[in-house]
């Protein structure tokens, strides 16, 4: 396992709805409001705690996708740290338990 | 002994709430700041004021956290516990009116998400016996709408629209909660026709908005105050809904009372129905 891996997963303090291809996050501590499109939701939604971030930039997003692997992978670790500075997902170098209720 | 308690009853929205004080200067302030929309229906809700020394409304943050099965809502001026399983709750505040404002404006946003509905910072009016909301960030043009309105227009507020859900869709109901205007709506409803989210710009016209926009616009002027999961994914779902069956479109225009025309001949239907 490399030993730079990112594991991901949803916060329990956000709300999620798809609408029209777009996913609608609020995060309930300070009602932030984000829209996320294709494959930012993508990787939203493969947030589980326990694959780490290359395996789904590489499976839901490349695979579906026409994106270069490694700027793919850069965008979404830009993405899932801005995310995470909002406190709508959790970051961590280890498996994380799931939040997500 | 204590003082004895004196109730007004104010309904907004349809849904009355009993305001009860010992201070009979603070029930005038009550009588007169919520004048047209006392009501004798019997209270849903009731709320004890007791009062703190004179002070300015705060420009803190406003907190509302569940405490156990209560809401708790704090800000500078106000701390207030209410229970919603009982409807009751009791304020400590001053006797200042924007505090007032204040906390009624939070109890209802807290009830209406419960039932579907919402509270949103925009202007509304009733025109052909349907309601239009016009929201937009300050400045975009909501006080300016309703001193253009014609004479049988017929104002809802100009500050904080109030928004239900009703057998054919929503409906919007006066408030007294004003903004610049300074002038209380009128204490009526109406089905609610369209949203327009307001830009100032050197013509009218009407745009539609992709109903992902149109959500993302609709919760960033929902007033909702509450750190709470459950609710806040109620008020997402109610969003959505509200996308699905109102029509939602970008109003720009231009501050003349020209502007009324395009809203007088507004058919649209929802985006995403």
């Amino acid at each position: 396992m490399p030993e730079n891996c990112i594991y991901i997963t949803r916060s329990s303090a956000i709300a999620a709805r798809a609408l029209a291809g777009e996913m609608m996050v609020m995060n309930s501590v300070d009602s932030t409001f984000f829209t996320l499109n294709e494959v930012a939701t993508a990787i939203f939604q493969a947030a589980d705690g326990h694959t780490p971030l290359r395996e789904i930039v590489r499976d839901r997003v490349c695979g579906q996708f026409d994106i270069d692997p490694e700027q793919a992978l850069a965008d979404a670790e830009q993405f899932v740290a801005e995310l995470s500075s909002h406190g709508i997902l959790l970051v961590s170098n280890q498996p994380l338990a799931s939040e997500a209720p | 002994m204590a003082a004895p308690r004196k109730i007004a009853c104010v309904e907004i929205g349809g849904i009355p709430i009993a305001l009860s004080t010992s201070d009979d200067r603070f029930l005038d302030l009550l009588r007169q700041r919520y004048q047209g929309f006392l009501s004798s229906s019997r209270p849903e809700f009731e709320l004890e004021f007791d009062l703190t020394p004179t002070g300015p409304a705060s420009d803190d943050d406003v907190r509302v956290r569940r405490d156990g099965d209560e809401w708790l809502l704090e800000r500078g001026d106000f701390h207030a516990r209410w229970d919603p399983r009982t409807g009751r709750g009791s304020v400590r505040q001053n006797a200042n009116p924007y505090s007032l404002d204040s906390v009624l404006r939070i109890l209802h946003s807290l009830i209406l998400a419960q039932r579907g509905g919402f509270l949103l910072h925009a202007a509304s009016a009733i025109c052909g016996g349907r309601a239009y909301l016009f929201s937009g960030v300050s400045g975009a043009g909501k006080t300016t709408m309703t001193r253009l309105a014609p004479a049988d227009i017929t104002l809802l507020t100009d500050e904080i629209s109030y928004v239900r859900p009703s057998a054919d869709g929503y409906a919007a109901y006066g408030t007294p909660f004003a903004g610049e205007l300074a002038k209380s709506g009128e204490n009526c409803t109406a089905p609610v026709s369209a949203l327009f989210f307001l830009e100032q710009g050197p013509e009218n016209r009407v745009d539609e908005l992709p109903p992902a926009d149109a959500v993302r616009r609709l919760m960033r002027n929902i007033l909702f105050f509450a750190e709470d999961r459950r609710l806040v994914e109620k008020l997402l779902d109610t969003a959505c809904h509200f996308v699905s069956r109102v029509a939602i479109r970008r109003l720009t225009f231009y501050p003349d009372g020209k502007v009324w025309d395009q809203v007088r001949n507004f058919h649209g239907v929802p985006e995403h129905a």
